[in-house]
């Protein structure tokens, strides 16, 4: 099992270096000169050419890749050409609110749709089940921002219950913290919902034709213990893996719910940074987000190993 | 044995025509779904005959004008007609979705069949596709457009980057097994060259599995376009596409929803109907369930 853990970590680097190399590319590949884009329209050739000096633009572009690369492996993400501080910087101080509102966003979605999928799989075929799975079809189908709008319109315009948009952290007090988190979480599991929910369905209805289930019934054990002791726990393993990849569709609905509801998070860091052209911002955050995907994935998988005992490498 | 069954089951003939097992039953709503998004993609290709004025006019005498019987959906900030936007916003949209849709199935084919065949080629390649999957797809977009700049062609290339490495896995998985298959080893023992196995014996494994992977990329398409117009990053409004409809309603969302309400209404109703139609030929075309209704 550690043989399986540690090779399972060893793959995470090709694929680091990998997104590194496409961040990287996506920069250089673009015609003209990065430093010109960079400038902006009213530099003059002097400043151009002294920005090109001091972006290592000279160098060839493999030393300037593994320059850039030498800087990532010592935890440097760069300097935003904005603000002039550093990627690392602007990051730590935005990522608490996104953090927050993600993490309850992802207790929601859990709550919400696992009882939802149990029911689905239980009601097989059935009424509860055709609508559980209207809603979780919906729910991929419809925008989050226009989610995100509807319930604006309804919570906070109509029944003035919640505030319009805005941040409170945590630490300003617990129900304002929730009370400004609830509707940006509510948009973000939407989607998060339909995905969840979808795949407890199929994976418990997978579980519930195995012959041990029929054994439970047949001894007599209740509906509700085989649905849930004998079903549910062993469905839990597909569960908790697209748990984990719905994460990535986490990470982007962040950049839009944000910016629905004006929290200063990095998805707005992102925006912003798109809008002002600082590419190493981007840059940087592409490689944090694809870091934290596949960070998540990798916890998963060794989480396996470690609490499945069916799994073994 | 299937000719007898094929014979007594009543309402099986559209299900016949569409070469499905016999016994499969087609429910009431794909039949919705599908007669939903063939209104709305007929109403958006002949947008120019069911328009009652100008997308693109400005008309500032008749800016954020409510629901009349002059503009059916009432006029944006500019005065602008939202019905014959919405309509007209429509082909971009859509063309948007389709067009990604086919280019990620093309090209994921290509590489997913090279992957699945040939061992050396299999590593690198599904590495740099994990790379791909492990970037957020609306991130992606965000940054290859930010940089190249919006047309209907960058958006479609930004969002195509990351649906690529989902066909491709699914090729590649579906590759795999069949070229184990006897006809398979019979076909190389035959000296066959090997474009010609990937292409006649690989290749037709994987067009079920593909289209139903395609109506999933088409939907998605449609949101990250509406998702990258919304952040500002689309195309420019004097195109109309559902998402910059809904970018340019932001500012008067608080004065009037329905800038936002009436095309995220179309755009979902749109990627709805796909995504049943998708679901049901994902249904019909599972072998597992082929056997649960024999």
């Amino acid at each position: 099992m550690l043989g399986y853990i540690v090779k399972r970590i060893l793959a995470v680097i090709p694929v680091m270096a990998i997104v590194a190399l496409i961040v990287f590319l996506i920069l250089r590949l673009t015609p003209g000169d990065p430093a010109a884009i960079i400038a902006g329209d009213t530099a003059t050739p002097d400043q151009i050419a002294s920005l090109r000096e001091s972006m290592g633009l000279n160098e060839p572009i493999y030393v300037q890749f593994f320059q850039w690369i030498g800087q990532l492996l010592h935890g440097d993400l760069g300097t935003s050409l904005l603000s002039g501080t550093s990627v690392n910087a602007l990051i730590a101080d935005r990522i608490w609110p996104t953090l927050n509102i993600a993490l309850l966003s992802i207790v929601m979605s859990v709550a919400i749709a696992v009882p939802l999928g149990t029911l689905a799989a239980w009601r097989h075929g059935r009424f509860g089940d055709h609508v559980v799975m209207a809603i979780s079809v919906a729910g991929f189908s419809v925008p989050a921002f226009v989610v995100g709008y509807v319930l604006i319109k309804v919570f906070a315009a109509d029944l003035r219950w919640l505030p319009v948009q805005g941040y409170r952290a945590p630490s300003q007090g617990m129900g304002e913290f929730l009370r400004h988190a609830i509707l940006p979480a509510m948009t973000l599991t939407a989607a998060y919902v339909a995905l969840t929910a979808r795949m407890t369905r199929a994976s418990l209805l997978n579980v519930l034709g195995e012959d041990y289930i029929r054994t439970a019934h047949a001894k007599g054990v209740k509906d509700v213990t085989v649905l849930l002791r004998h079903g549910l726990r062993n469905a839990a393993v597909p569960i908790l893996t697209v748990v984990g990849t719905g994460f990535a569709m986490l990470l982007s609905g962040v950049v839009v719910v944000e910016s629905v509801f004006n929290i200063p998070g990095i998805g707005r860091l992102t925006i912003d940074a798109v809008m002002a052209r600082d590419y190493p911002v981007i840059q940087g955050m592409i490689l944090l987000t694809s870091g934290i995907y596949v960070l998540v994935n990798l916890l998963i998988d060794i989480a396996y190993t470690v609490f499945d005992p069916r799994i073994r490498y | 044995m299937a000719d007898v069954s094929r014979a007594t089951t009543p309402g099986g003939g559209i299900a016949r025509l569409l070469g499905l097992p016999p016994g499969t039953r087609i429910g009431v709503v794909p039949w919705i779904a599908l007669a939903m998004l063939l209104f709305i993609v007929l109403v958006t290709v002949f947008a120019p005959l069911f328009s009652p004025h100008d997308p693109i006019a400005l008309s500032p005498l008749n800016r954020l004008k409510p629901s009349s019987a002059e503009f059916p959906l009432g006029t944006d900030a500019y005065g602008r007609d939202v019905l014959s936007r919405v309509l007209y916003g429509g082909q971009v949209s859509l063309l948007i979705g389709v067009a990604t849709a086919a280019i990620a199935v093309v090209a994921g084919l290509a590489i997913g069949l090279v992957a699945g065949f040939f061992r050396l080629a299999d590593a690198l390649i599904m590495r740099v596709m994990d790379a791909f999957m492990a970037i957020p797809p609306v991130l992606l977009a965000v940054a290859l457009v930010a940089i190249h700049g919006a047309s209907v062609s960058s958006v479609i290339l930004a969002i195509t980057f990351s649906e690529i490495p989902r066909v491709v896995r699914l090729v590649r998985s579906i590759v795999l097994s069949a070229r184990e298959e006897p006809y398979v080893e019979a076909a190389i023992s035959l000296g066959t060259r090997m474009p010609v196995i990937l292409w006649r014996h690989l290749m037709p494994n994987t067009l079920a599995p593909l289209i139903v992977q395609a109506t999933y990329i088409c939907a998605s398409a449609i949101l990250i376009e509406a998702i990258l117009s919304f952040l500002g990053l689309g195309i420019g409004t004097e195109t109309p596409s559902w998402g910059n409809i809904m970018a340019d309603g932001r500012t008067y969302f608080m004065l009037k929803p329905s800038l936002i309400f009436w095309p995220g209404l179309v755009l979902s109703l749109c990627v709805l109907s796909i995504n049943i139609l998708g679901d049901t030929a994902r249904d019909m075309l599972d072998p597992r369930m082929r056997k649960r209704e024999a």
